[in-house]
């Protein structure tokens, strides 16, 4: 399922999305699971807040990020990201 | 319960999931209880709010992160919500696992407001003269009530059925009473024979074509209410022939802190024999987790015998269930009997015969079965 890209974005209500100290990396919790989250994947669900689209995202990884060519790699994630019913369209 | 996902699979060295059982009375007498048959000889000994929060802060700094809240029924401790709002504050997602018997509206209020993340509410049979609790108005309506409550405030609504041989044809109505209560998840866990359950065991384990009966009827409401109400369906292990790779290894993931302040790498270990388990009131949880030797006794595959020892999938399955191991076959080193390499395989398939014969009606099973009550703990701990 393709995702819209102007749309704001949101975890999905049982989510929750932290950074782990004793693990040093950020983890989403949700009932009965857990994913452990490599350090890309961090920064894209970290700006995930209710409000920024898929556009926005990348627009702001391209700022912290300068140089780096992300965004198909960003959309591509959000994709399975939604898929895997982790956020929704707003 | 570590999904692979987009993340990486390295080991941590911490507990990621911590079960509290922070009480084992219970108002229930469940006949496939999994609490140890002698659970009544905790009651003098509960940790006190402050050494939960005390274990729960220890193990929180290993890593910690899912955080069951269990019993025995643990709404039956006032201070639940207390224990449940710390743990929060701390970064843990918590669950509460209950019967759902005492949840008021004034105490869902406090959990919710304590940050609670998930409630999951089981089934059972709540009562002597009640075995079969489809016959019961009184529970029906309760859990209706508390179905209620639960959407209410907003949490999606997570239901464990518990199947055995005397309820498993009542799967239809207990997956109409799920509908009814709008279930979103559904567990149908086939009962495992440890403690009361084991006792029981005769009496609990349903036939094969009992189950292949339940799917068919799973299936059918699988295919007509499918993300609605999602369904699981977990087969009794004794129908396999490999183990269940049991608490993913043995002080792997998972700490289980009993009432008492036993700290256990599952549910059940408390009965193996020779291993001397740490109390979370005399040692921080980090040397329990990484010093102690109960928690490194059976960590790895050095421990291991034949065919175990040399078998291409002991990495996936870490050689089944110690407990089950020690309760069969008298050795806690010993492969699972439920796998089919196992030279005491036979003690698996020779219950499983036993069940496809046909037997005496439930209302006759029901005074010869064990009923999880402190009566009944209390002889069987004299024994």
């Amino acid at each position: 399922m393709s995702l819209p890209l102007d749309k704001a974005l949101a975890l999905e209500k049982q989510y929750r999305f932290q950074w782990e100290p004793a693990q040093k990396r950020h983890v989403l919790l949700y009932p009965e699971g857990l994913i452990q989250l490599t350090e890309s994947a961090g920064e894209i669900l970290k700006r995930i807040d209710g409000n920024a689209s898929a556009e926005d995202i990348v627009e702001s990884l391209e700022q912290a990020f300068p140089g780096a060519d992300l965004k198909q790699d960003v959309i591509d994630f959000l994709e399975v990201a939604h898929d895997k019913g982790w956020i929704r369209v707003n | 319960m570590t999904k692979a996902g987009s993340g990486s699979t390295d080991a941590v060295s911490g507990p990621l999931w911590v079960n509290a059982e922070i009480t084992y009375k219970c108002p229930l007498h469940c006949v496939f209880c999994y609490n140890p048959l002698d659970y009544t000889s905790t009651y003098d000994s509960e940790l006190s709010t402050d050494e939960w929060v005390k274990a729960l802060r220890e193990a929180r700094a290993l890593g910690a992160v899912q955080l069951g809240i269990s019993g025995g029924e643990p709404l039956v401790r006032k201070d639940a919500e207390v224990i449940v709002a710390e743990a929060t504050k701390m970064g843990y997602y918590v669950n509460l696992i209950t019967s759902g018997v005492g949840l008021t509206e004034e105490r869902i209020a406090a959990f919710k407001e304590g940050g609670l993340a998930q409630i999951q509410l089981s089934f059972q049979d709540s009562t002597k003269e009640l075995n079969d609790f489809l016959s019961s108005t009184r529970t029906f309506e309760l859990k209706l009530k508390v179905a209620r409550l639960i959407k209410q405030y907003d949490y999606p609504m997570v239901l464990n059925v518990v199947l055995h041989r005397l309820n498993i044809d009542h799967i239809e109505q207990i997956l109409e009473m799920a509908e009814a209560m709008e279930a979103d998840h559904v567990e149908l866990a086939n009962s495992q024979y440890y403690s009361w359950a084991m006792k029981n065991r005769e009496y609990l384990m349903p036939s094969r074509e009992q189950i292949q009966n339940a799917r068919v009827v799973t299936e059918r409401f699988r295919e007509r209410l499918g993300n609605k109400m999602k369904l699981y369906f977990v087969m009794p292990d004794y129908y396999a022939d490999r183990p269940k790779a049991c608490m993913k290894g043995w002080g792997s993931l998972f700490l289980n802190i009993a009432p008492d302040g036993l700290a256990l790498p599952c549910h059940e270990a408390r009965m193996l024999p020779g291993l001397e388990f740490p109390n979370v009131r005399d040692h921080d949880v980090a040397w329990i987790w990484n010093e102690s030797s109960a928690f490194n006794a059976y960590r790895g595959d050095s421990w291991m015998q034949e065919p175990c020892r040399s078998c291409d999938e002991k990495d996936k399955d870490f050689g089944g269930c110690r407990c089950q191991a020690f309760m069969l076959t008298g050795d806690a080193t010993n492969a699972d009997p439920v796998c089919s390499k196992s030279p005491h395989h036979s003690l698996i398939t020779e219950q499983v015969e036993l069940a496809q014969q046909s037997r005496t009606s439930a209302e006759e099973v029901r005074p010869l079965l064990f009923y999880r009550d402190d009566k009944t703990s209390r002889t069987l701990t004299m024994e």
